[in-house]
């Protein structure tokens, strides 16, 4: 048998490493699936995680992909660095889709791109009121964040439904619940002609940058990871507690508004019942897949964005579900929590002494 | 409102209410124990599609519903294992599982879409049904209903009457005490946290067995999820417990009621009628922080590691 | 290991490029998943029809649950980078990721369901169910016994309101007594919701249901709580044997041949196609023995006459909801205006939502 011995340190060494275990088992994992199913291991794995980037475009659907991904988890882990909770940014992305999308409908004539600055300040005000709404019922009434913001984002889809049935839908476009398309000036600029990729993915990685410097240089950045790590250490140095919890709750909401608003004003082009395929979920892995520091999230979320990406792909080659993708997500964050046990721990071989206790 | 009416709405309510009442009772010993699984979601799915799948090939709706229960326990086990042996985050492990579950039932599920079999019938007790108003509300169910009606019994007997509640609820206030007092936690823990898979299994099974014996996928809708908001609601009280999966119930059939009443609301705003009402009764629940504070398990959703 | 993996790849790719004809390469993309017994599985077995009809001349493929948010473009035009020369795509919501491929692969050919916008490589096609709603109607009001009629509908658009409207008329002119209750429940595939909606319905009175939905919940619902039902998309008779009087079916197969035929035949062009029971598209299932002769005779005849073109089924008078006339005598609602409607016409209980 095998024990467990407390590190005196953490490693930084596994931390670093136990990522690229859990990613390395989940392919083991996948080539197992893939030789029951029938399928060549080999040739599935390519058409999974490389065929996607094969051409130029690939590459740049994956940077659509990889933006909202980015511009959640940089919010979602201030929040759990302060172990704030947030499991909301599916709603907060939504809300922000939906007040953003409204201010761009609002104003079909005007001519300028500048228009483009309220449409995404009203994104991302609209994830921060749907974030703070979640903030103050924690602060005020102390209710599990959990458990608030996984009910706000039902009710959010809900909301994005009634708009695009009611009040938002297209006065020509009969009478489907589709908004009307927005025009060139509140559409965001691409990077390439042809390609769908744009501005938001600079968005993301100013946005993983910025939390780098903000949680590494700043003091509220250390707050939180105090507050995160022990609660009543960071009570008796004085730090505001319900302070940081409206912080990174503003924070990550509106960083998901902003990646809300950018899909819509971006690669949709339109206000549609379904704005995302679980970015808001999804994100929450790529925050605990990138050890909860931002470099590690932008590795990270290109992972989880060729999923997606590969999971299409072995639909459209094998046949296979597309559903495929989430089982690959699921099996990485579970691979990865077992690894990071090589953080904390040292695994060695059991001596009969130590256990006699138990 | 005719007395036929309210009879079938009680009906609906308890037939609506059920798979919370199993989710929520299962999570209620788990977390007594001081262990919040929040992969309630994922663990009712995956019973869900296992116990459908079985049913459909082997045509038998008992066999579905004990896989159903072992998935359950399975995944729970993986839980389990995570959290209690190789210690990790309980919320992270309990959300990874959620996202799993969703992910590989509907992977399993994908060849059963569209299949059928015939559901679980209900079991009328013959005089009891014929009581006026609560007659048919509560005897002339399904056997899941009455077996989570029986489970719901055994739950209470154990906290009040048996030795074995009493070690759950010593583990989960302080596992160091209990330790040293020779209780044994970590066997404790896992038994209480197999316990509530097997149970969100059978609450998934009932999805897809009992309720609409159809699979699709995300079937649930969130109700693992309204079902952990229920343990706090009930403040981890099974009698309350019962109440509250039973008034859930209620609201999650109200906007249709509502609707073929001729209520000119519209139909998305009403359909957040469930997921409003949880969080509003969350803020009830809450908003006396010591209260919460002295009522939850202590040690709730800390890793305890025997000390060697 | 890579290159190797490549090099295999290259060799799949010449073997099916080589010398033989070139199969022609259909996609199809779905919304939600491909057996879901709804709207995606008749799109399915029309698929296997075509397949089967054409044999080596064809090679197709699908993708279903396809998001109808961003990804929708990418895996059209991934189709389209992959040699698929002719792509259906099965849901109102790829319309505009379908045009703005459709405007990047001129020579590919995209054939989009129940949407407006065409282009000079791009077709659209829809089917008129309502009209076989409308002979439903028909039976639901001879067999009606409480005079209360369950409608579980999905989402207030155009084509569900031509339906419930459709389905009001038949059942108005068998029996100008009944009404139709509609419960909302704003989702197309959510077997809970359908089976609460469904007993909903029975509980307030109603011994006939109809649906709009995609699973067969309806029917089972009413095979197990002993009322009738019918069902839609497809033949549901397998969930409800006593409970189905029939199902108001799409067949897109016919459909579906001619345009890869004519692509084939390089004799394709963009369409405006609005197929119903004249060409087949829409269709009804066999009758459950419970529905008397006379009404299937009935059922038949009126059958006959919109086959013909001798009737319509909002043929007037029409009235709406607050009782004003909007169709006079031997007028009828406009195709055009059929597309836009969202009103409902006399005889339904409640309003319709956002109005």
């Amino acid at each position: 048998m095998l024990r467990l011995e407390a590190r005196r340190h953490d490693s930084t060494l596994m931390a670093l490493v136990s990522p690229l275990i859990a990613t390395a088992l989940t392919l083991v994992a996948g080539s197992i699936l893939f030789s029951l199913l029938g399928h060549s291991p080999g040739r599935a794995l390519y058409t999974f995680f490389i065929a996607p980037l094969s051409d130029l475009y690939g590459w740049t659907e994956l940077g659509v992909k990889v933006a909202p991904l980015m511009l959640c988890a940089a919010g979602l882990n201030m929040c759990y660095q302060a172990k704030v909770w947030n499991i909301g940014a599916e709603g907060q992305l939504v809300i922000g889709a939906l007040a953003g999308g409204y201010v761009g409908l609002m104003f079909p004539d005007t001519q300028t791109h500048w228009m483009l600055v309220p449409v995404l300040g009203f994104g991302i005000l609209g994830g921060m009121a749907w974030a703070g709404l979640a903030a103050w019922l924690k602060t005020r009434f102390n209710t599990n964040e959990i458990l608030t913001t996984i009910m706000m984002n039902y009710i959010a889809l809900y909301g994005l439904l009634y708009a695009v049935h009611g009040p938002l839908k297209d006065p020509n476009g009969y009478n489907f619940p589709e908004s009307a398309q927005f025009s060139e000036f509140v559409t965001l600029p691409v990077l390439f002609p042809d390609y769908r990729i744009n501005i938001s993915i600079l968005f993301g990685l100013f946005a993983l940058a910025a939390s780098w410097i903000v949680l590494n240089r700043t003091l509220p950045g250390f707050q939180m990871r105090v507050l995160g790590q022990d609660q009543s250490a960071a009570a008796f140095a004085g730090f505001n507690q319900n302070r940081i919890v409206w912080s990174v709750m503003l924070v990550s909401g509106g960083l998901a508004g902003l990646a809300g608003i950018c899909e819509v004003a971006g690669s949709i082009g339109q206000l549609v019942p379904q704005i995302s395929p679980g970015y808001g979920y999804t994100a929450i892995i790529v925050v605990f897949l990138g050890r909860m520091s931002p470099i590690g999230i932008f590795f990270a979320s290109i992972l989880l964005g060729i999923t997606y990406l590969g999971g299409e792909m072995v639909q459209m080659n094998f046949n296979l579900p597309k559903s495929i993708t989430g089982l690959f997500q699921g099996m990485l964050l579970f691979f990865l929590l077992a690894s990071d046990i090589l953080i904390h721990y040292r695994i060695l071989p059991a001596n009969r002494a130590s256990r006699v206790h138990s | 409102m005719d007395i036929d009416l309210v009879q079938n709405i009680l009906y609906a309510s308890v037939r609506n209410g059920t798979p919370l009442l199993l989710v929520a009772l299962g999570e209620m010993v788990c977390e007594k124990s001081g262990v919040l699984n929040l992969g309630q979601e994922g663990m009712m799915l995956i019973g869900a599609v296992i116990g459908f799948m079985v049913a459909v090939s082997t045509g038998s709706l008992g066999l579905g519903i004990l896989a159903a229960i072992c998935a359950g326990a399975l995944s729970a086990a993986l839980f389990g294992f995570l959290t209690l042996t190789l210690l990790t985050n309980q919320v992270a492990t309990g959300l990874a599982l959620t996202i799993f579950g969703t992910g590989l039932s509907a992977f399993m599920g994908t060849g059963y879409i569209g299949k059928t079999l015939v559901g679980l019938q209900p079991v009328n007790i013959p005089y009891l049904m014929d009581i006026p108003v609560i007659g048919k509300a509560v005897f002339a169910q399904d056997l899941l209903v009455y077996l989570s009606v029986v489970i719901f019994l055994l739950i209470i007997w154990l906290f009040s009457r048996s030795r074995y509640g009493l070690v759950i609820r010593a583990v989960g206030e302080n596992p160091e005490a209990a330790h040293a007092v020779g209780l044994p936690v970590l066997k404790t823990r896992y038994l209480a946290v197999l316990f509530g898979g097997g149970m969100a299994g059978l609450a998934g099974a009932y999805l897809s067995i009992a309720y609409t014996p159809l699979w699709s996928e995300g079937m649930t809708s969130g109700k693992g999820w309204i079902a952990l908001a229920l343990v706090v609601f009930a403040s981890w009280k099974a009698e309350r417990i019962i109440l509250g999966a039973y008034l859930f119930g209620f609201a999650s059939i109200l906007h249709l009621i509502m609707q073929g009443s001729g209520y000119d609301l519209s139909p998305n705003i009403l359909s957040m009628l469930p997921y409003v009402a949880t969080i509003a009764v969350l803020i009830i629940m809450s908003r006396k922080q010591t209260m919460t504070r002295w009522l939850a398990p202590k040690s709730l959703g800390e890793s305890y590691r025997p000390q060697s | 290991m890579k290159i190797s993996f490549s090099s295999l790849l290259c060799f799949i790719l010449l073997s099916s490029a080589g010398a033989f004809a070139e199969p022609l390469k259909v996609g199809f993309v779905y919304l939600s998943p491909a057996q879901d017994a709804g709207w995606t599985y008749a799109h399915e077995k029309a698929r296997l029809y075509v397949e089967k009809e054409l044999g080596d001349k064809i090679q197709t493929t699908f993708i279903e649950n396809v998001n109808e948010g961003s990804d929708a473009e990418r895996v059209i035009h991934k189709l389209a980078s992959s040699g698929y020369s002719l792509i259906f795509t099965t849901s109102f919501g790829f319309m505009n990721p379908t045009f703005k491929v459709a405007q990047r692969f001129k020579n590919i050919k995209f054939e989009h369901a129940t949407g407006y916008k065409t282009a000079s490589n791009m077709g659209v096609y829809n089917a008129r169910p309502y009209q076989g709603r409308y002979l439903t109607g028909l039976i639901a009001g001879k067999m009606t016994r409480t005079n209360v009629v369950g409608y579980i509908a999905t989402f207030p658009i155009p084509e569900v309101i031509r339906g419930i409207n459709a389905f009001t008329k038949g059942l108005k002119e068998t029996n100008p007594d009944a009404v139709v209750k509609v419960v909302w429940i704003s989702s197309w595939y959510d077997p809970a919701k359908e089976r609460v909606a469904a007993e909903t319905l029975i509980l307030q009175g109603a011994d006939i249901l109809s649906t709009h939905a995609d699973s067969p919940t309806t029917v089972q619902t009413a095979e197990a709580k002993g009322v009738y039902a019918f069902g839609y998309h497809s033949d549901m008779s397998k969930y409800g044997k006593h409970a189905q009087l029939t199902a108001v079916v799409h067949n897109w197969g016919q459909l579906y041949l001619n345009e890869v035929k004519s692509v084939l035949n390089n004799t394709w062009k963009p369409e405006n196609l609005w197929y119903g029971l004249k060409e087949g598209v829409t269709q009804l299932s066999a009758f459950n023995k419970a529905v008397p002769k006379e009404v299937q005779d009935l059922v038949n005849t009126r059958k006959e006459q919109i086959i013909k073109g001798e009737k319509r089924v909002f043929d007037g008078p029409v009235y709406n909801q607050a009782g004003e006339l909007v169709v006079k005598k031997d007028n009828t609602i406009s195709d055009s205006d059929l597309l836009t409607m969202n009103w409902y016409i006399q005889g339904i209980e409640g309003t319709l939502p956002g109005h």
